[in-house]
């Protein structure tokens, strides 16, 4: 992938679109048909803002790409898609220009589109299935399906009035939703919809959870969150920000002393994990969850406005290759850094970020140093940063994980001069509801032992999202609070 | 959102809060803090320790001292107003047992999150001996509070203004050698919880400290106020913000404490802090 600006992308588009006669199009045309590019701000100026990188497609690009699709009988995406969405269906709507009907049939199954939109992984999931990519033998080249639900849910915001979907009438029947992030509200809109009183819990002073405070507004704008957040909010769920479930009150106390009859655990992935070496205590180190809390939640990256400070370093290296990596990376660069170094011990093919991500850090100068791996971080005599000294790595048999393990390459140390150094190692669960109530059964991670319907051991008490799964995405967590509001839903039936 | 019900100047530049938060007085034991944020959008995040709570009345009490713009924001406030976001109670409480002896001890602004630890501990039927100091006279916070707990009072300033002129590490030292005490308790500057963990380590004597680092949403997530106990990571969030003071390890925390020291002196340049405190003190 390389930069094409977006006025050449919408010029290309229209010319094709002149050309085209979408009235008999034969799966051949349509495999013809380029996929569109997603049009971005130029890299070396969006690396020093704050705005959305991702532009949105061009109306003419939405077009050109939904008439890719096939419309396969069979719809292999929708089972790489973990809430089932109607992909063919809201694509042939959208193919159509009915924006409308197409977003709608979106909100069958998920109620945050431009959510999804931006963050879902679809090149893992609902484009990995699909034929088209098959065909051209090149998955890259799938119907770009997130770029289209994009685009519909933006439209429908931007009209300024987003549908409701239908509330079943009061059951009197009360649930508890603890957690905010994509498992809570998912979980707590469905819940509403069946006519059940719901009140969400959440710790922070804003609700969002990974989404306010750990992705980017680089990459998902805040006020398109918000929004998207009140509307689902306005189907009547009762609020409770501020309030930490399991030391506000406990769990068991509002199943048994407050009257929920029912409640849906889904605080995500917690304590930010380290690597044990010399020097993690060095000032100017901090874990990614702490540099991207300070930056989106805490508005660090105004320093002008915001009172929460940044550690802006001039070098700053970010440890690990996920998404968060990315997301820090990135992040480091628009608050004032002018090197940034990406270190993973694994080559790019491991690297378990979007490769849309690594193709936007690299385009925005990142540099990335594979096959390396800290072995301890220097500081000088007031304990701050001063550099890192990392190990070579080459790759050996294949792990537990299926990918090659990197082995450390003996005498191979060498030493970069950082001021900064970020740890985006995943994390670990967080402790706090397990330690506060013993009922519930957790792995020897931490994570909440949920079955099949994502019932917990304790009565009444359903978990889902990264506490269960360890970390891993907004879509997939979405999945789980769906599947959980479904099984409280049967139980409050019954 | 929280309501100031009343604001009290305890010294020059410490100030103490009485909060609306009947959720958070009715669970709150002794040990635990609270995170506090004057407005959504663009403040800070503090943690501070519940000094008092009256469960009745629905309130909780906040002491902290003005150290940088968001204090002053906090100190600003007047009965009436409001603190948008109060978060808590946090942290693991005090473990609270009868012991026999126990020896609490308080430097300058550490007294507030000694205050209702003290109290539990007499309650819990030990013979508390409080030992409070400060730098000099007008610094000392809540002597009355704490002489009424005490059944042995013991009170230090450096410079002599006040009771004796000493370190409190002097009369805990002699406090240890008589022997008899069964915990220590030592809450204030982290300096002052190092030197009073150095004094007790000849003598056996178990002793706690209250750290108060760097935290930014106090619930473990963000790992900022991480410290090393016994050789271990451990988060002052959710497994303290009370250890073993004998296994932390105070020089790098008091390294890490002072993290963003150059971003905060820039924010707020020491003068255009004191001429606000300076201005409150005048109102009133």
């Amino acid at each position: 992938m390389s930069y094409i600006p977006a006025d050449k992308l919408r010029e290309e588009a229209q010319e094709l679109i002149n050309k085209i006669d979408f009235s008999a199009l034969k799966p051949k045309d349509r495999l013809a048909i380029p996929m569109q590019e997603m049009p971005a701000q130029e890299p070396s100026v969006r690396a020093k803002n704050i705005q959305e990188v991702a532009i949105g497609y061009f109306e003419e690009q939405v077009k050109l790409e939904a008439e890719r699709c096939l419309q396969c009988k069979n719809a292999p995406c929708i089972k790489g898609c973990p809430v089932a969405i109607d992909i063919p269906g809201f694509i042939k709507a959208a193919a159509e220009g009915d924006y409308q009907k197409s977003v709608n049939i979106i909100k069958r199954n998920s109620m945050l589109p431009a959510i999804c939109g931006r963050v879902c992984p679809q090149e893992t999931q609902c484009m990995a299935e699909c034929t088209v990519g098959k065909s051209l033998k090149d998955m890259e080249k799938s119907v770009a399906i997130g770029r289209i639900e994009r685009f519909v849910a933006d439209w429908e915001r931007e009209q300024g009035r987003m549908s409701l979907p239908e509330i079943a009438p009061a059951t009197g029947k009360k649930v508890a939703i603890i957690g905010s992030g994509p498992a809570g509200l998912t979980a707590a809109a469905d819940v509403r919809k069946a006519g059940h009183e719901v009140v969400l819990f959440e710790a922070f002073h804003k609700l969002g959870g990974v989404m306010i405070y750990g992705i980017p507004e680089f990459r998902l704008p805040k006020v398109i969150l918000d929004k998207e957040i009140d509307n689902l909010l306005s189907m009547g769920v009762t609020i409770k920000k501020n309030f930490l479930v399991g030391r506000t009150r406990k769990l068991s106390d509002l199943i048994e002393k407050d009257g929920f009859d029912a409640a849906f655990v889904g605080t995500g992935a917690g304590l930010p994990n380290f690597m044990n070496i010399e020097g993690e205590g060095l000032v100017g180190v901090s874990s990614a969850n702490e540099f991207l809390t300070r930056a989106n939640l805490m508005k660090a990256y105004t320093p002008d406005k915001a009172d929460t400070p940044i550690f802006t370093g001039k070098k700053t290296a970010v440890v690990g290759g996920g998404n968060v990596a990315m997301d820090a990376a990135r992040m480091a660069l628009r608050v004032g850094a002018e090197e940034v170094y990406v270190i993973y011990r694994r080559t790019e093919k491991e690297m378990p970020a979007r490769r849309e991500e690594i193709a936007h850090a690299k385009e925005e100068g990142i540099t990335f140093l594979f096959l390396t791996n800290p072995k301890r971080i220097i500081g000088d005599k007031d304990g701050k940063v001063t550099g890192i000294e990392c190990l070579k790595y080459e790759l050996g048999e294949p792990d537990d994980s299926g990918r090659r393990k990197p082995v450390e390459i003996k005498g191979s140390e060498f030493i970069l001069e950082m001021d900064s150094v970020i740890m985006a190692l995943g994390n670990s669960s967080n402790p706090l509801i397990s330690q506060t109530t013993p009922e519930i059964n957790v792995n020897r991670w931490g994570n909440i032992l949920a079955d099949g319907d994502q019932k917990t051991s304790m009565e009444r008490v359903y978990a889902g999202g990264d506490i269960v799964l360890g970390a891993a995405t907004v879509i997939l967590a979405m999945g789980e609070g769906r599947k959980a509001a479904e099984s409280i839903n049967k139980l409050l039936a019954e | 959102m929280s309501k100031v019900l009343k604001k009290t100047q305890l010294s020059r530049d410490v100030f103490q809060l009485v909060l609306e938060a009947p959720e958070i007085a009715s669970e709150r034991r002794a040990g635990q803090f609270v995170i506090l944020q004057a407005d959504s959008d663009y403040s800070e995040r503090i943690p501070l320790t519940i000094a008092d709570a009256d469960e009745a009345a629905g309130s909780i009490t906040v002491i902290f001292q003005v150290v940088g713009k968001s204090t002053l924001k906090l100190a600003q406030l007047d009965a009436g107003d409001v603190v948008e976001n109060v978060l808590g109670p946090l942290g693991m409480p005090t473990h609270i047992e009868k012991v026999g002896t126990v020896v609490c001890v308080g430097g300058g602004i550490g007294v507030a999150p000694l205050h209702p630890i003290a109290q539990a501990m007499k309650k819990a039927g030990n013979r508390v001996i409080i030992i409070m100091g400060a730098r000099t006279k007008e610094l000392l916070i809540l002597e009355d509070e704490m002489r009424a707990i005490a059944d042995e009072f013991i009170v230090c300033t450096d410079d002599g203004s006040y009771g004796r002129k000493d370190l409190v590490t002097a009369p805990l030292k002699e406090i240890c050698e008589k022997g008899g005490v069964d915990l220590a308790v030592a809450i204030g500057p982290a300096i002052m919880m190092k030197f009073c963990a150095e004094t007790t380590r000849p003598f056996g004597v178990k002793t706690y400290a209250s750290l108060n680092t760097i935290m930014v949403d106090g619930t473990g997530m963000c790992g900022g106020c991480r410290v090393t106990v016994g050789g271990k990571t451990k988060f002052v969030c959710v497994d303290g913000p009370e250890f073993n003071a004998h296994e932390v390890d105070f020089d790098n925390m008091m390294l890490r404490q002072r993290s963003y020291k150059p971003q905060e002196q820039e924010a707020n340049h020491k003068c255009r802090l004191q001429q606000a405190v300076d201005e409150l003190q005048e109102q009133k």
